[in-house]
């Protein structure tokens, strides 16, 4: 009789927690790590410490990934949104568990992750949609056609919720991308498991590389060079701490950066969604031109 | 080569062919006291500072009158006196009752438009044909247009009830000063919210005139004040507690100031700042078209404009045409008295701004540029700049980066759609840009991928009250203007 090719009692082989920058999973350049444990500290993985090149070259990342990004038919977008929500569904599981080494318990879990595959799906369907809300067509005094739209603002870095830590991810992720920006998202720095898991997500359901930047680390460290990168076009940041609002905010006056504060949503509640996320990252443009002869024209009725 | 060009060239002569006799606008039309006050409470009142500046005509350097120059404490009782209308008054009201109130103002301003007109010429040297036929009638029809949202905003956003956001402080500039007060106080009062507004201090006197309107109107008092001063004036309102919103208008190095200011406040804030618009002629454009919007984009008001077309890029091939032309038409401008109806380009707005084009034109021929001026004579007392084109400009050229506000303009060549995108684009501003060609498909691409607010196809410095006007990176946020410009005075919710 052959002998089992799996003993009973195997060895698990256990993941290395990377960062995910232009669609790789590098380690952080800087080489430091930080230990991840649960509340009773009990160790879960060792954890790249990102640095501030970490964030530099997420940025160029994010940068390059634009143009496509933002040109690609709003359709696109949302299909490709509905394939991040399909690929978490089919992990949900993998998700369900680290959320729980995380400290959650097993129904709190399954209802974080399923709330989070409903949002994207949620946001999916707004890809091609918030355009026609926000739009108008102006009916100028003068003989020209006038319209206004919404366009991405740019290159958005976010601080993720802490606490949320998948459930904040992705909804923060989410209108960001579905609005056809590209991004730098620091994780969850004492919850980090999902956010890297979620960058597998990411990374195989067809969304380019660069677009969607996630690094894990400490936000006291990062969060100025989130706040004053010049190629930066947004700052998100999630918590409620005073001081670092009102650091966040000086220094994005550098390149009067759009700062987008989220200390107060309810991201379970049905609050934590609406189109009105996805307008925080677009400006809006108006577009003009002549029309011929608008006035004196014989034809007509 | 040159030789051939220029017999093919009809050469314009305007100066000996056509010597057009004077049209000045009179004076008498309008009157201007020889003190302003400043405006709280629906009351003129006498600063507590007990300070006063003189204001002066840029045409002429006369003294036209002197202004109250408002101290902490005057801006202490404006924001009082606009917190007590907020809570007592304007919040309460109806808001079709407050939309007439509106109504009413714009209706004054046309009543007294050409009064409006002349002390908008006298105070900042703009042509009086800009003023009468741009800034006064514009900045009737805005209020006129807000007027009639105040009582519609529940359509304005989808899913969401509106609240207003309070006081809001104002601070605007004095390329435009009649038309940003326009902009800033009508969609806010239509919006809900009370105001305290300061003019800037070369050009106050027609924010105070609109006060004289206000007041007339009988618009509850407090409800929009108006004072004058300058930077610590500003500072004052931008710094001031019980201020729940800041809109200002003004340059980007200010912008960013007020950005840190505020930071650690819940004021919130719309910014409309600086500019370096580009303006993309593609050889298959109507030329001539092409190239009154290219002197419309850069000579309107003396270029004192954020959205200015002061990066002119010229695809190879029609370069020199263009250039030649350009120059022909330059010829052609009247520079002079703003208060004459033939002129075209007026007083620069104050001696600090004719220093900082000199300046710039200096800058410029000494990175290398070519420069050439209009021939004109100007007026020897006053403060006047010949209009002025650079070619043999390097993107990295001081005069194609940072903006000027004046008539400067610096003229690139390109070959490539891709080229000159990423030219037009390479600014920390993005305020506005025009494309000139007659392929629709072409203008479509250019318009989706040049990163600015307002982008105008074979036309350029159009304004409306309907159309919304920003920018994007450095030259801002939020809009003015529109459905999209109501966003900057409410607060949304549920």
């Amino acid at each position: 009789m052959a002998k089992a090719l799996v003993e009973k009692k195997r060895l698990e082989v256990l993941k290395t927690y990377k960062i995910y920058i232009g669609g790789q999973f590098p380690r952080t350049e800087s080489g430091r790590y930080y230990m991840a444990t649960n509340s009773k500290g009990e160790y879960l993985a060792n954890v790249c410490l990102g640095s501030r090149k970490d964030f530099r070259d997420a940025v160029v990342a994010a940068r390059n990934a634009f143009g496509g990004w933002s040109g690609r038919a709003a359709f696109n977008r949302g299909q490709i949104l509905y394939r991040i929500a399909e690929m978490l569904e089919g992990r949900k599981a993998q998700f369900i568990d680290e959320l729980t080494r995380q400290d959650s318990n097993k129904v709190q879990a399954e209802k974080e992750v399923n709330l989070c595959i409903d949002r994207l799906i949620y946001y999916s369907g707004w890809c091609d949609k918030f355009q026609q809300l926000y739009s108008s067509v102006n009916p100028v005094a003068s003989s020209h056609f006038n319209f206004s739209v919404p366009e991405p603002t740019g290159v958005v870095a976010a601080i993720a919720p802490q606490n949320d830590s998948l459930l904040g991810l992705v909804s923060v992720i989410a209108p960001i991308i579905a609005g056809g920006n590209t991004g730098i998202v620091l994780a969850s720095a004492t919850k980090p498991l999902c956010a890297v898991t979620f960058a597998e997500v990411l990374n195989s359901s067809d969304l380019p590389g660069g677009v969607v930047n996630i690094l894990t680390g400490k936000v006291a460290e990062l969060v100025t060079f989130f706040a004053d990168h010049m190629d930066v076009n947004a700052t998100v940041f999630c918590e409620s701490d005073a001081a670092t609002q009102k650091m966040i905010k000086e220094k994005s006056a550098l390149n009067v950066k759009r700062v987008v504060l989220y200390d107060k949503v309810k991201w379970a509640d049905e609050t934590g969604q609406s189109p009105y996320f996805i307008m925080d990252f677009q400006e809006i443009k108006t577009t003009w031109h002549p029309i011929e002869n608008i006035g004196g024209a014989k034809a007509g009725y | 080569m040159a030789k051939v060009a220029k017999k093919n060239t009809l050469k314009l002569k305007f100066d000996s062919a056509r010597n057009l006799a004077p049209a000045p606008e009179s004076k008498r039309a309008a009157k201007i006291d020889p003190q302003y006050d400043l405006f709280i409470n629906g009351k003129f009142e006498k600063p507590v500072s007990k300070k006063y500046f003189a204001t002066i005509n840029p045409a002429t350097e006369e003294k036209l009158s002197m202004i109250a120059e408002a101290n902490t404490a005057d801006v202490n009782k404006a924001v009082k006196s606009a917190r007590t209308a907020y809570d007592k008054t304007w919040k309460k009201m109806p808001p079709a009752e407050r939309a007439k109130y509106i109504y009413r103002i714009a209706r004054m301003i046309q009543e007294r438009a050409r009064e409006f007109a002349i002390i908008e010429t006298l105070d900042g040297g703009k042509p009086i044909r800009e003023s009468r036929d741009f800034d006064v009638p514009t900045a009737a029809n805005h209020f006129f247009y807000y007027a009639g949202w105040a009582d519609k905003l529940e359509y304005a956003f989808p899913n969401r009830k509106t609240e207003p956001l309070g006081v809001a402080g104002q601070i605007i500039p004095w390329n435009f000063p009649l038309l940003m007060a326009a902009w800033k106080i009508a969609p806010a009062l239509a919006c809900g919210n009370t105001v305290v507004l300061k003019p800037a201090e070369n050009t106050s006197l027609t924010a105070l005139k609109l006060a004289e309107i206000i007041q007339e109107a009988d618009l509850p008092p407090g409800v929009v004040n108006i004072i004058t001063g300058a930077g610590a004036t500003g500072a004052a309102i931008v710094n001031h507690a019980d201020i729940n919103k800041i809109a200002f208008t003004g340059s980007t190095e200010v912008g960013k100031i007020i950005q840190r200011a505020i930071a650690g406040t819940n004021k919130k804030a719309t910014l409309e700042l600086g500019g370096k618009a580009a303006n993309i002629i593609f050889d298959d454009a109507p030329l001539d078209q092409a190239v009154e919007g290219v002197i419309n984009g850069i000579f309107f008001n003396q270029g004192h404009v954020c959205c200015a077309g002061s990066r002119l890029y010229v695809q190879e091939s029609v370069f020199a045409a263009v250039v030649r032309k350009l120059k022909d038409r330059l010829e052609t401008l009247i520079v002079g008295d703003p208060m004459d109806k033939n002129t075209d380009i007026g007083a620069i707005n104050s001696k600090a701004q004719l220093d900082i084009i000199n300046k710039y034109i200096k800058i410029g021929q000494q990175e290398g540029a070519e420069m050439y001026q209009s021939s004109c004579a100007i007026p020897k007392k006053g403060f006047y700049c010949r209009p002025t084109i650079f070619t043999n400009v390097a993107q990295s050229n001081r005069i194609a980066q940072e903006e000027i506000f004046g008539p400067v303009l610096a003229i690139q060549s390109f070959r490539t759609d891709d080229e000159v995108i990423e030219k037009a684009n390479n600014s920390p501003y993005g305020l506005s840009a025009g494309v000139w060609t007659d392929k629709g498909s072409k203008i479509f691409n250019l318009t989706t991928k040049l990163r600015a607010g307002v982008i105008w196809a074979n036309t350029f410095n159009k304004f409306d009250p309907t159309s919304p006007f920003g920018g994007y990176k450095e030259s801002g946020y939020g809009r003015e203007g529109g459905l999209h410009g109501l966003s900057a005075y409410i607060n949304l919710i549920k």
